[in-house]
């Protein structure tokens, strides 16, 4: 499939899963020119991450809700335009100052920063150029810590999640499930079906308090009936499901070999003297999910607070940030799921097209998308609030327990910086403890630490800046000297001037431009 | 009812082949990243902390939790969880930082 000329391109689109993959066909079928990353080789994100094809996977679907959802979206793919970029790490998103659709002068096109190959390690740093950047960069799961959540064994529920439906594997024979959210029920189902027994399901939350939105249930039967499917599975694989419970002890020295299990009160305290050892040789655990929205916050992307703790992005009615030319759709706006994010990609490539070719957008379709977007989004808010974690579930931590994993840095620690040295905040905290300081940026204990430095009192302060979203070797900065400076090192090489060659590049490793 | 994934999914995947972790044999299928073909053998940790020295393996499994660092043919420092494994890979568990070898 022959380009034209098409960099800079109409449209980048940041992310293959439900929000960018829609964003990214409902666009290009539009007639915008798009570019559409993603760290994988596959699209389809998280949720729909399936099984590499050399594995040969007759029933993917088999591991998945809504399946033929995505290989629709696959499917138009394929027909589109859209150059598909796997393996392309972003790390960073700029303006320069060509000309954009930002309006007025001075605007210019967004550079979108990458490093490629399957783990962000190859040698081809890559720029892509374009007038619009969609951000469709999903979630990642919120860990709260406990006393032995550093053995292995202990995984994220979204992590046992992720390695089943992709590498076909579990990681052990016995796996208990806890934490909190609508994820849990879905990852036991997924174990059980897959031939892992499950003691048990352990939920913080009571699902019951649902029943306190009754007008977001009545408005979206689907996803009454999705978690009725997961119900059902679980009854059938008879698996129990403990709600205001929590795993507040991991047993064993080298891996997992029992966990304890304590009731809660309201507000997530352990209720002294309910603790109950369940043998198990693996726990898959997670509170719910955080936006991934650091490459908006870094380019100064107002957020909000949700009911959760958590920040999303703020979003206007069109699914613009505050940000002029930059569009976000899916998680990154407040989880609510992989409909809601193909209706919020589709939303935000109609209202991308209109602006960047100059022509209005159908009214009802927009309004029609509007609507939708707007039940599923009181859904989406109802569920953060249900599964907000109480405010006492610090006590749950011993001194010694550590809560950042990368640093190792104890709840101790933590708690002096707190206490002794008056630390107010997470940033506070982190300059005197390294907490969040490590390789994974504070995504795995950043919510914890918020939670603790503020008492529980406020929601997390708005995301630190960050200059890099993921790892950059220096030779990718070393690229960036000099504005004349292609970054993609062949001589019209992709990144500058992708006409004539193949849409699609092949695997993880292949340059865009190979073909 | 499925006893494994493999069933569940109803796989079919290219011949097997052999990695090996700290000099032992592994079977890993193609496709599968090199986490992936450890858990299938029943491993679950190829890294020891900086500080504690202690265990550590996959745990967020999409990449974002860098708890799976290994050390792939003498290179330190790959997310396990995201490259994939390929034929005569050499894993060895990784120390600290992995890179003792530079006296940091």
């Amino acid at each position: 499939m022959p380009l034209s000329a098409s960099e800079p391109y109409d449209l980048a689109v940041i992310g293959a899963g439900s929000a960018g993959l829609a964003g990214a066909v409902a666009g290009s079928e539009l007639g915008l020119s798009v570019a559409l990353l993603d760290t994988s080789a596959q699209t389809g994100g998280q949720f729909y991450r399936a099984p590499a094809p050399t594995l040969g996977a007759v029933r993917p679907e088999a591991l998945h809700h809504d399946w033929s959802a995505y290989t629709d979206l696959r499917r138009r793919l394929a027909r589109s335009d859209v150059r598909h970029l796997p393996g392309h790490h972003v790390w960073s998103v700029t303006k320069g100052d060509e000309e954009g659709v930002g309006g007025g002068a001075g605007d210019g096109l967004w550079a979108v920063h990458a490093v490629t190959g399957a783990d962000g390690s190859g040698e081809r740093p890559v720029r892509v150029r374009a007038r619009a950047v969609l951000l469709a960069t999903g979630a990642y799961e919120r860990q709260l810590p406990f006393p032995g959540w550093m053995l292995p064994g202990v995984v994220g529920a979204g992590g046992a999640q992720a390695m089943l439906k992709s590498g076909l594997v579990l990681p052990g024979r016995h796996v208990v499930v806890a934490g909190s959210g609508p994820l849990l029920l879905a990852v036991a189902s997924s174990l059980a079906a897959a031939g892992a027994r499950v003691p048990a399901v352990v939920e913080a939350s009571g699902y019951l308090r649902y029943a306190r939105y009754p007008r977001a249930l009545a408005t979206n039967p689907h996803k009454a009936a999705e978690a009725l499917i997961h119900g059902a599975a679980l009854l059938r694989h008879r698996v129990r499901v403990r709600v205001r419970s929590a795993v507040t002890e991991v047993h064993g020295t080298d891996r997992v070999e029992a966990v304890t299990v304590t009731r809660l009160d309201r507000d997530w305290r352990p209720v002294r003297g309910t603790g109950r050892r369940i043998a198990c040789d693996a726990l898959a655990v997670g509170h719910g999910l955080v936006p991934q929205i650091e490459l908006a916050t870094a380019l100064g992307c107002a957020t909000r607070p949700l009911s959760d703790g958590t920040r999303a992005l703020a979003l206007d009615g069109l699914q613009e940030t505050s940000v002029r030319g930059l569009w976000a759709a899916g998680e990154t706006g407040g989880v609510g799921g992989a409909q809601l994010a193909r209706l919020e990609g589709e939303l935000a490539a109609v209202t991308v097209a209109a602006r960047v070719l100059g022509r209005p957008a159908h009214g009802g379709r927009v309004r029609e998308l509007r609507r939708r977007r707007d039940r599923m989004r009181a859904f989406a808010d109802a569920m953060a609030a249900v599964h907000a974690p109480g405010r006492g579930w610090p006590r749950w931590l011993t001194d010694d327990t550590d809560v950042c994993r990368c640093e190792e840095v104890t709840a101790g620690r933590i708690r002096e910086a707190i206490e002794d040295l008056g630390a107010r905040d997470a940033r506070s905290v982190k300059l005197l403890t390294r907490a969040g300081m490590g390789w994974c940026q504070g995504r795995m204990c950043g919510s914890a630490v918020a939670c603790l430095a503020t008492r529980g009192h406020t929601a997390e302060p708005p995301a630190e800046r960050r200059p890099f979203a993921t790892p950059v070797p220096l030779s990718a900065l070393a690229a960036l000297d000099g504005p004349a400076a292609p970054l993609a090192t062949e001589p019209g090489g992709p990144a500058d001037e992708p006409g004539g060659r193949t849409t699609t590049a092949s695997g993880p490793d292949a340059s865009p431009g190979d073909g | 009812m499925a006893r494994t994934p493999a069933e569940l999914v109803g796989a079919q995947p290219g011949p097997p082949f052999r990695i090996t972790f700290d000099g032992r044999p592994v079977t890993a299928l193609p496709g599968q990243s090199v986490a992936a073909a450890l858990w299938g053998a029943g491993i679950l940790a190829w890294r020891t902390t900086r500080v504690g020295g202690r265990p550590r393996g996959a745990f967020c499994g999409i990449g974002q939790c860098y708890d799976c660092l290994a050390t792939i043919n003498g290179e330190p420092n790959r997310r396990a969880c995201l490259v994939p494994a390929r034929p005569g890979d050499a894993i060895t568990t990784q120390e600290g930082h992995g890179r003792a070898a530079l006296g940091v």
